[in-house]
């Protein structure tokens, strides 16, 4: 897996980006990750990136868009207005999970 | 006595009972099979309704004639699942103890989950071709279709076969060719996704044949609900898609059941350790074809593969042995493309549809990843063996875990770009 650096340290990402290894996340990285894709994180934002944390944590893998809304009680609109265009993967690359599995 | 209980007799539940009923004695296991009704349908048959290529009574046959003596053909709803007391409750009040539970009651279209789908325009300039009674609608429609916006819609992932909706797309730009009306058409594909499909290799050789057929593609596209008076799909981030006749498939969800009984994710599909198939909550409960969550293809062919794998492994757990089996999410899906051809994809859990032959290496017949007549007539004469080999539980000659020989892997490219700039 390639290496790059984000906020002056090394991650291990995949081919899009995407943090392959979910210890090396901590807030602030997130918040330079978010600066990446042009989004300056608020208290809405936290909110989906914990519950995102929070669910791979338990299930081991990134939640999809519809688990974020019934699970996490977040509305689908709200997520696209915090993410704009592409809510599900721009969420996972900001809490430095694997991309949403883009069901084969 | 031990008593196997499984629910649904589609693909995945009659290929079960038909092989563990030759595998297990009689006078030890009593197998049972529930299913709502007595109509087996060749779900990949429903493509073909809408175009004529098929006749209805072509895709449905007695259930009861395709499962083995010896199982017992359970006709009834179910209302519920307890999974510690072992029993499966019926909505019409008869309850069937079980020592061992599998779950195989598929997934559906479920039209009702998006507000003004099933308004209006249901029917009338609205159709799915994922039911039987949706393709033979459309057939009707079809035809008197002669000018105007056709937009074929995915509302969300997962939805069984994946491939279908794209089928239908290469499909219904042959038909209308063939009419001489595709230049009083345009043509649009829908998708939440961001290509044209999952898989990479397989998503850009898709799009270059929709750009190809000058089929516009509108990508990452989640419908919030249709506007059935301006006739429009209208998405979260406000995009309006406008239609003429629209061809949507709609939210595919399993059974509600399932979620009732705790056995399952948002969607339905029932939790399970994705190389086992076992339930993650009940050692005694499994979940096969489409019903379960596995990030697998919803497909007759994962059903097949891991119907083998499941069958191996349940004979060595009723002996008291470890399951040894372990299911790599083995997909293997033609794709019609019009004009009497087809594509192949072979793929897994780990790999991506490659270019190669299949399935013998560098002789074929078969091409992965590219268009030929031979793989149309695959697809065409898979009918019969799905209706003589696959059900009956007879051996086909393919293996259930997939094979890289005879396919060609790309180079690793490094491009590290934010999800922003894919």
């Amino acid at each position: 897996m390639p290496v790059t650096t984000i906020d002056s340290r090394p991650v291990h990402v995949d081919q899009e980006g995407f943090l392959t290894e979910p210890d090396e996340w901590d807030e602030d990285l997130a918040t330079a990750l978010a600066a990446q894709i042009g989004i300056t994180l608020g208290d809405d934002h936290w909110k989906a990136i914990r519950f995102l944390r929070n669910d791979f944590a338990a299930r081991g893998e990134t939640p999809t868009l519809r688990r974020v809304t019934v699970a996490g009680g977040i509305p689908t609109k709200e997520l696209f207005a915090l993410f704009p265009q592409k809510p599900a993967k721009k969420l996972a690359y900001v809490a430095g999970l694997p991309k949403p599995r883009g069901c084969v | 006595m031990r008593r196997l209980l499984v629910l649904g007799g589609g693909t995945a539940g009659t290929m079960v009972v038909n092989r563990l009923r030759r595998a297990l004695p009689q006078r030890e296991w009593q197998i049972t099979v529930v299913d709502r009704d007595d109509d087996h349908c060749y779900q990949p048959g429903y493509l073909f309704l809408p175009f004529g290529t098929y006749t209805p009574d072509q895709v449905v046959r007695k259930r009861h004639a395709f499962i083995a003596d010896g199982v017992d053909l359970v006709l009834g709803e179910v209302e519920h699942v307890d999974g510690d007391a072992e029993s499966v409750l019926l909505v019409d009040g008869r309850v069937l103890d079980y020592d061992y539970l599998v779950i195989a009651t598929g997934t559906s279209p479920r039209p009702d989950q998006t507000p003004g789908m099933l308004g209006r325009q249901w029917r009338r300039s609205i159709f799915d071709f994922y039911t039987y009674d949706g393709a033979v609608a459309l057939a009707a429609a079809l035809p008197s279709f002669d000018h105007g916006r056709l937009v074929v819609h995915v509302t969300e992932m997962p939805v069984k076969c994946p491939v279908a909706p794209l089928e239908f797309t290469f499909l219904v730009d042959a038909w209308l060719r063939e009419q001489g009306l595709r230049d009083r058409v345009e043509l649009v594909y829908v998708t939440p996704l961001s290509g044209a499909f999952t898989q990479p290799i397989a998503s850009d050789l898709l799009g270059a044949m929709l750009e190809d057929r000058k089929i516009l593609l509108e990508t990452d596209f989640v419908v919030e609900r249709v506007d059935d008076e301006r006739k429009m799909l209208v998405s979260f981030d406000e995009r309006e898609v406008p239609f003429d006749l629209l061809v949507t498939v709609p939210l595919n969800m399993g059974a509600d059941f399932i979620g009732q009984s705790g056995l399952g994710d948002e969607l339905n599909y029932v939790c399970v350790d994705k190389h086992t198939l076992r339930s993650t909550t009940h050692d005694n409960i499994f979940a096969i074809g489409d019903a379960s969550d596995i990030p697998a293809s919803k497909a007759g062919s994962v059903a097949h593969f891991s119907a083998e794998v499941f069958v191996d492994n349940f004979l060595q757990l009723v002996r008291g042995a470890p399951m040894t089996g372990s299911f790599d999410g083995h997909a293997n899906c033609f794709v019609e493309t019009g004009d009497g051809k087809a594509l192949l994809i072979d793929f897994n859990y780990d790999t991506q549809p490659l270019p190669g032959r299949y399935p013998v290496p560098v002789i074929g017949p078969l091409s992965l990843l590219q268009e030929s007549r031979a793989n149309h007539l695959g697809k065409l004469a898979f009918r019969w063996v799905y209706w003589n080999v696959l059900l009956p539980g007879r051996p086909l000659p393919l293996p259930s875990r997939m094979s890289m020989a005879g396919k060609v892997a790309p180079v690793e490219t490094t491009t590290a770009t934010p999800p922003e700039e894919d």
